[in-house]
């Protein structure tokens, strides 16, 4: 497709002439997904790479300014597909906060339950898929069993397993029934021995260690100077993370901690994730004890929310505001104004900044994605590895193509 | 392996905005909605400004750079185009948007990326989708869309369904590839 970005005039003559050029990618079981590399190799050390990304760009920024504000949740859903409840979070926060909706406690509580199974699940998924390229089969097989406990979570709550589609503006889709706070429960039973499993098998394997310690280091300074944020950034030493310092959502109410490593290797990007998992734990098991009653979504005299099927079949007031909504000539009020609102999401600050023009549609949807920024790191940390630390680092990195090309 | 604990801060703006003064009337305008504080200024002093942010008060990390299409925007009375930077102090844990307008037909902005690498496929993208130019970029090439693509498909004028690009693509036959 990009023919001429082989034929780039980089090297010098005679350097040129003792490289070769290593094409990696669209298609490769290490990739996960569909991104390219053109590796500049001098035997095995790799002198230069170059990313050529847009495989799987489907203009999603393009749609948000077509689809209303609850219609964009499924194309949200799409773009880090590992953990969407987590984009579908960070999509209506961006949506509140332009409205100046406030949640109710128990609307809260839930986001941050999704959010936080959805962190586990992504984690679970970056660690797991890295160790299989790394040659640790077993441990892939120990994460994928319980990410496929979470997606029957998301299952029960929603009806959808893969894409939930689960939040509105000022609410959710259904709210939690018993059977999902089961569901939640095993999960949060189940994770301790998955979670030591995964870090003997990891931790302890000498050759699982090798291939990741002192890997691709990244320094504090150009984890700052590349827009690093979320894992990438704390394996590095920022020890930053909204959730503790910009608050959102429920999260002043519970007691847990930001890990952070200095060394920024791929060896400190695992093991930060694995420690946020521990806290995500925590999270989730403070926040089943402490979930409040009462009702999940604003009250509809608010002019927001769509009543559930019950209310507007049953009242005149839910019959209005369901006919309110739904017309395509009316539908909900939204500022003439514009704002920047991030969340933590797993792979690091997902934000949008988003411009309203006082309809229900968006004017401008910009997605911050935290695969397409942290990407951009990956030809200055390759330099001077060999071959095989490429699935490696890309592994570390966590990589989503869906949301890198949106 | 260590933790970290801290308690939230409240972002105030004050200190920000009183050190820029530097700059005298006239050189930016400032404009707050919910917690975010924006500030517009023209392109000539947009470096300025953001290095000024960057060096005197802290806000190390560009978080987020892109741009707007305001064509058709109701009551629109500025420029076509905005593009906004995104910027955090990590020690206030406070968040500032700088605004610069621009307008067709030769829309060009001086590059951040010898300040911020971060900047580098950011600038791209916001290129790709808006034609928008970064003066002194390094690698000013499409990001996402094909190279062969020649318009700029997140303005407002670019219809949703394409101009039948994608229509129109020639297709490869079993016998051709």
């Amino acid at each position: 497709m990009s023919a001429n970005v082989l034929d780039e005039p980089e090297l010098e003559t005679e350097q040129k002439e003792a490289t070769w050029t290593l094409n990696f990618g669209p298609q490769h079981p290490a990739t996960h997904t569909t991104l390219r590399l053109i590796l500049e190799l001098d035997g095995e050390r790799i002198v230069k790479a170059i990313p050529d990304i847009g495989y799987l760009h489907s203009g999603f920024e393009k749609l948000g300014e077509h689809l209303n504000f609850n219609q964009y949740v499924t194309i949200v859903d799409r773009k880090n597909y590992i953990s969407p409840p987590m984009n579908e979070v960070a999509w209506h926060h961006a949506v509140e906060k332009a409205l100046g909706v406030e949640l109710t406690p128990r609307c809260q509580y839930i986001r941050v339950i999704i959010g936080e199974l959805a962190r586990i699940s992504d984690h679970l998924l970056c660690t797991g898929a890295a160790a299989l390229d790394l040659g640790a089969f077993t441990a892939f097989l120990f994460a994928f069993n319980l990410r496929e406990q979470i997606y029957d979570v998301y299952e029960e709550m929603s009806g959808y397993r893969f894409h939930p589609g689960y939040t509105r503006v000022g609410g959710v889709l259904y709210d939690f029934n018993d059977k999902v706070l089961d569901k939640i429960r095993a999960v949060l039973e189940s994770f301790p021995k998955v979670y030591s499993d995964m870090e003997k098998l990891l931790f302890r394997n000498r050759i699982f260690l090798d291939r990741v310690r002192g890997i691709g280091t990244l320094s504090k300074a150009d984890a700052i100077s590349l827009s690093a944020t979320g894992p990438i950034a704390r394996a590095s030493g920022v020890a930053y993370d909204l959730r503790k310092d910009e608050p959102y959502l429920a999260y002043p109410e519970f007691d847990f901690e930001v890990p952070y490593a200095t060394e920024g290797d791929c060896w400190a990007r695992f093991i930060v994730r694995m420690e946020e998992m521990r806290q995500s734990h925590r999270i989730l098991t403070q926040a089943l004890a402490k979930l409040p009653g009462g009702p999940v979504n604003i009250p509809i005299a608010e002019k927001y929310p769509l009543p559930d099927k019950l209310t507007s079949y049953n009242s005149m007031e839910g019959l209005i505001q369901h006919f309110e909504l739904i017309m395509p000539n009316r539908g909900m009020e939204s500022p003439r104004d514009e704002l920047y609102a991030a969340i933590e999401s797993p792979n690091g600050e997902l934000g949008y900044y988003l411009v309203t023009d006082g309809s229900q549609t968006a004017w401008r949807v910009r997605t911050r994605p935290p695969s397409f920024i942290h990407f951009q790191i990956f030809p200055h940390i390759i330099k001077d590895h060999m071959v095989a630390d490429v699935v490696a680092i890309l592994g570390s990195l966590s990589i989503i193509a869906a949301e890198l090309d949106r | 392996m260590s933790t970290n604990v801290s308690t939230p801060k409240a972002p105030p703006h004050d200190e920000t905005l009183a050190t820029l003064a530097i700059f005298g009337d006239g050189v930016y305008s400032v404009a707050s909605f919910r917690d975010n504080v924006r500030l517009y200024v023209p392109p000539a002093r947009l470096v300025d400004v953001l290095l000024a942010l960057k060096d005197r008060c802290g806000f190390a990390l560009l978080s987020e750079l892109g741009a707007t299409d305001y064509l058709g925007y109701p009551g629109r009375t500025r420029s076509r185009f905005e593009v906004h930077y995104v910027l955090l102090n990590y020690d206030k844990a406070e968040r500032i948007v700088v605004k610069v307008g621009l307008d067709d037909p030769d829309p060009t902005l001086p590059s951040v990326v010898s300040h911020w690498m971060g900047a580098d496929w950011m600038e791209r993208e916001v290129f790709d989708m808006y034609g928008i130019r970064f003066a002194g970029h390094p690698d000013l090439r499409r990001i996402l869309m094909p190279e062969e693509f020649t318009s700029f498909p997140l303005r407002k004028d670019y219809p949703l369904r394409g101009r039948g690009e994608r229509h129109n693509f020639r297709r490869l036959t079993r016998g051709e590839s």
